[in-house]
């Protein structure tokens, strides 16, 4: 079980320090990487305390806390991807919506130019 | 193009991907069928010359910057007409599939009905039209699906041959679905208690292209439409409506 907590807690603090990483190099915008630390923190502090873990596991019915951690990790990561896809749909959207508008601001320009020229 | 200014002034929406063999002769018929009337292509970011085939003919071009999918290109069309005050779009494919002789009855159904969207029908007025099983398998689960939700019989809801007014031109430049619109499109206008009518029309085989619904898509595509169809229902806002003083 000690090797799984340690491994759980390595496992964040490299996610803690890649999202920290990626923020700084600005890979990822401070509004997008909240989730992804809240995420790793989480797992932190649960794979740094044996005695959380285990109330958690006694709440929830399992027999084996590590079980638990698993869960953890499981939804933690299914909200933060659902959050990502939601994200993704707004910018497709946004994206969507100012393509449609520079095409048909473009049509406007050129329709312009030409009558323009035609004029004189 | 102009500005429309004319009660009953018509724009014909062409969306076009990749459609350099037949875009060209699909404007010329579209001029011949109803001269006067401007047709404006809208090319989906193609990697061949469909715009500049398309200008030739004598149509006017929006270019997209990158590829946005049926939906998107068609969409694009919607706002500009409606930008302009179009009062009538009629939507007809860029790969010849539709004979263009048939959009003057379109347009008579659109101005004559009440209807808000009329749909060119392969299947209506004793049509008969060859397609392959799986698509006339799909199109019978889908006639089906739509009988439940529209509360009337509709027997093509895949065709692309559409004219719609004013009042669906304002609704579909705000809520347009992007990918396989035609079905989606009938419930979007369904949620707003809008009618549509249905009139016979001949289909042609494609001039050239490429079919974008290929064999992964056409698993994908039934999913993809009744998830969309499904939405749409739950956004049904005629209780909300009712409930309203």
């Amino acid at each position: 079980m000690n090797n799984l907590l340690n491994f759980t807690a390595g496992l964040s603090v490299a996610l803690i320090v890649l999202v920290l990483v990626s923020v700084r190099r600005a890979h990822i915008r401070v509004e997008y990487s909240v989730s992804w630390l809240g995420a790793a923190v989480t797992l932190l502090v649960l794979s740094r305390s044996q005695s959380l873990l285990e109330k958690l596991a006694s709440f929830l019915g399992i027999e084996d806390p590590p079980l638990v951690l698993l869960l953890l990790v499981g939804c933690l990561f299914l909200l933060v991807l659902y959050r990502v896809s939601s994200v993704i749909s707004e910018l497709k959207d946004a994206n969507i919506a100012l393509a449609q508008r520079m095409a048909i601001l473009e049509y406007h320009l050129q329709s312009a130019h030409e009558e323009t020229q035609r004029r004189g | 193009m102009k500005t429309a200014s004319r009660p009953d002034s018509l724009l014909i929406l062409v969306p076009a991907f990749n459609e350099e063999v037949a875009v060209g002769q699909v404007v010329r018929e579209v001029h011949q069928a109803v001269p006067e009337v401007p047709v404006l292509v809208v090319d989906d970011c193609s990697i061949d010359s469909t715009a500049a085939v398309a200008r030739e003919a004598g149509a006017e071009v929006i270019s997209l910057p990158h590829h946005l999918g049926l939906g998107g290109a068609v969409q694009a069309g919607y706002k500009l007409a409606f930008e302009l005050g179009f009062q009538y779009v009629i939507r007809i494919d860029g790969d010849g599939q539709h004979d263009p002789r048939y959009i003057p009855v379109i347009f008579e159904a659109l101005r004559t009905s009440a209807c808000q969207m009329v749909i060119g029908s392969r299947f209506v007025g004793g049509n008969s039209h060859q397609t392959s099983l799986a698509r006339s398998l799909g199109i019978r689960f889908f006639c089906l699906i739509l009988r439940l939700i529209l509360g009337k019989p509709v027997h093509d809801p895949t065709s692309g041959f559409v004219g719609v007014n004013r009042a669906a031109l304002q609704v579909f430049s705000k809520s347009f679905p992007l990918e396989y619109p035609e079905i989606e499109a009938l419930v979007v206008l369904q949620r707003r208690a809008f009618q549509f009518l249905e009139v016979p029309c001949r289909m042609r085989r494609r001039m050239g292209g490429k079919s974008s619904i290929t064999a992964l898509k056409s698993i994908y595509y039934p999913v993809h439409v009744l998830l969309g169809v499904f939405v749409n229902v739950l956004k049904y806002e005629g209780r909300r409506r009712r409930k309203q003083p």
